[in-house]
């Protein structure tokens, strides 16, 4: 296996389904050029061209409903929105469209394309641009939503993405691009709605996904030094929502927290808790906690940036408390 | 139109205030003094300069992401400008919006806008207000050449136009947004142009000529006070700087202009071409602009003392002013 980063990881991916189907093209704001924001689409312009990794002006609103209607004529768009922030501005062709339009035309059209975007905080980027907003895609039925957290799970679930026929919107933790894991040399593909049991433990469940999941890892291995034994599972993806893994631990450990990094109220966070007392009443020890961003806008100065965000010292805190 | 000493020289040092305050905030941000995504404004000191000269203090503008120059045009004190972007409590917005969020309210300045093109239509409906309240106060509303491809500079401009408001668009064209030239993802040459859609009037203004920018825009606000409606100005001119401080780190090999390009437009600096003027015209002489530098710089350092000296907020601070 090689150790790359998660950028690279991504690129990969991008890269071998260009290669593997001529119907995926790529378009967003500093995509081609420059090698994308981020630089996960570093190089393609000069593999495959101008037809397909395409510069677009700044029009968020356009580019995704050009993806949606490029993606009714036949093609596998990729949308880049250089951040979820300006995704914003494409929230109606999103909503209104990309996740309609299979349900509302009695299953006869399908829009298969993948939406990626960074978002996150931690970077000193202000309010506007700091934001975590799975939470308002989880909200709207007919559209998927992933966020992987390490190298490996982007790779192979962005290529799943690419692959089936639903809307996708993607969500990068702009803080993982430069995380290195190992990544399988040959094909894979991970397949959506399987969460990942990271650790295995029987006290407490930490549930989580994207950047968070590191923040879980952390205060696991504390809570360890304390004797206390916690299970992780990353989620991968909120829709699909594989809830039988998450029950399943915690009909195991009767204690479960999740961590998330959109704001704490109207969270996915929110819907995990709310399903787990669904189906998992009886087996709870306690309620189950959320660790997530305060509810204010994100502010710009650091110590208060560390206030407003989740932290492992915030997971032991309430696991502590808890146990 | 004959332009007073006074002004000349007001527009001269709004023009020093803002190079000297994006010099030392580059500065800053290089040697990691500062944090997060800063945005310069180096080169383009005309156009906020020579615009804000045409306003009184009731009219308001709406600012950008590259919005110092906007704010130290219409009158902030560096002190607190520089405090902000250090995130302390004695910024102007007490350390919770940096470096892409600093204004003063009191100065008229709805906003600087870290979302691309977030300012024209609030521009636009500051503009409704002054008409509904009957004020005779005017917008101007600050937006780059990349922003005139967003939907709510079309909206904006279609809405001012029908119901005849008080509003001055004024385009920064400085030829790229981000990494990416202009012309490549505009169908015009001359954003000015985009205007006749909407059945207003629109220029082409030499942005790095302040005399020029003010006479534009003079008569511009003139027409909005009067009732006429709205105008769009383009002003054409170039950032020396990157698109955002160190965008070397992250650009590699890349280089999307030349070197040489970037020497051309420095031939056209803004300052120096007022400096030429002042020679010419035997209003000014060298040494009142020598004063302006220097008081200026003066007031640089104090400012960069205050930030400095300045207390960080608490972390208890993070819950206030989520509501009124
Ligand atoms: C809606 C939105 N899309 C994208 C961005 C990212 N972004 C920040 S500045 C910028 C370029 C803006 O270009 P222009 O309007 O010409 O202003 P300039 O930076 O040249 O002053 C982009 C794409 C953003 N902040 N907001």
């Amino acid at each position: 296996m090689a150790q790359i980063t998660y950028r690279e990881a991504l690129n990969q991916a991008l890269r071998e389904e260009l290669e593997r189907d001529e119907r995926v093209f790529i378009m967003g704001e500093e995509v081609g050029y420059f090698g994308g924001a981020f630089k996960v689409t570093d190089g393609l312009l000069a593999i495959f061209g101008e037809k397909r990794v395409r510069d677009t002006p700044i029009s968020e609103l356009t580019i995704v409903g050009a993806g949606i209607g490029a993606a009714m004529g036949g093609l596998k768009p990729i949308v880049e929105l250089m951040t979820i922030n300006f995704g914003l501005l494409a929230m109606d062709q999103i909503v209104n469209n990309a996740a309609k339009i299979h349900y509302m035309f009695g299953g006869r059209a399908k829009v298969p394309l993948v939406i990626r975007a960074p978002q996150g905080g931690g970077h000193q980027l202000g309010a506007q641009h700091s934001q975590s907003l799975e939470a308002y895609f989880l909200h709207c039925p007919g559209i998927r939503v992933v966020l992987p957290a390490t190298p490996a799970d982007a790779k192979g679930l962005l290529k799943s993405c690419i692959r089936q026929d639903d809307p996708v919107i993607f969500l990068e933790h702009e803080s993982l691009y430069g995380v290195k894991g190992e990544v399988p040399e040959e094909e894979y593909l991970v397949p959506l709605g399987r969460a990942n049991v990271l650790r295995n433990g029987k006290d407490l469940t930490l549930i989580s996904y994207s950047k968070c999941v590191y923040d879980s890892l952390a205060a696991a291995d504390a809570l360890e030094n304390q004797g206390i034994d916690a299970e992780v599972i990353d989620l991968r993806s909120l829709n699909p929502l594989d809830m039988n893994t998450v029950l399943d631990s915690v009909r195991k450990t009767g204690k479960a927290i999740v961590i998330y990094e959109g704001w704490y109220t109207g969270g996915a966070g929110a819907e995990i808790v709310a399903r787990i007392q669904e189906a998992a009443f009886d087996h709870l020890d306690a309620p189950v906690e959320r660790v997530a961003t305060l509810d204010t806008p994100m502010p710009y100065n650091a110590k208060l940036e560390r206030a407003a965000l989740p932290s492992p010292a915030k997971i032991i805190q309430v696991a502590e408390h808890m146990l | 139109m004959d332009i007073g000493k006074d002004l000349l020289l007001e527009m001269y040092r709004a023009m020093v205030r803002i190079r000297l305050f994006e010099g030392k905030v580059r500065d800053l941000a290089t040697a990691n003094e500062i944090p997060g995504f800063v945005h310069v404004s180096i080169g383009e000191e005309a156009s906020a300069a020579g615009v804000c000269a045409a306003l009184r203090k009731t009219d308001r503008i709406t600012s950008t992401h590259r919005g110092h120059g906007h704010l130290i045009a219409k009158g902030g004190r560096l002190a607190e400008m520089m405090a902000e972007i250090y995130g302390k409590r004695t910024g102007y917005c007490k350390g919770k919006g940096g470096s892409m969020h600093i204004v003063d309210f009191n100065l008229g300045i709805l906003g600087a806008n870290g979302i691309v093109g977030a300012g024209l239509p609030i521009a636009t409906g500051s503009a409704l207000a002054a008409v509904i309240a009957k004020r005779d106060d005017v917008t101007v509303c600050f937006f780059g050449d990349g922003a005139s491809n967003e939907g709510t500079f079309h909206e904006s401009l279609n809405l001012a136009a029908i119901w005849k408001l008080p509003v001055v668009y004024v385009c920064e064209n400085n030829g790229f947004g981000e990494f990416t030239p202009m012309q490549t993802v505009t169908s015009v040459k001359d954003i000015a142009v985009r205007a006749q859609a909407y059945g207003i009037p629109g220029y082409v203004v030499d942005g790095n000529d302040v005399l020029e920018v003010y006479r534009y825009a003079s008569e511009a606000v003139a027409r909005a006070r009067a009732g006429e409606g709205p105008t769009l100005l383009e002003c054409k001119t170039y950032r020396w700087e990157g698109h955002v401080v160190g965008e070397q780190a992250f650009l590699g090999s890349g280089a999307y202009r030349t070197e040489q390009e970037i020497n051309e437009w420095k031939a056209r600096c803004p300052l120096v071409r007022f400096q030429k003027f002042a020679a010419e015209s035997g209003k000014i002489d060298a040494a009142e602009l020598k004063r302006i530098e220097e008081e200026t710089a003066a007031e640089l350092d104090a400012a960069v003392k205050f930030a400095r000296e300045s207390p960080l907020p608490a972390p208890s601070e993070v819950a206030e002013d989520v509501y009124v």
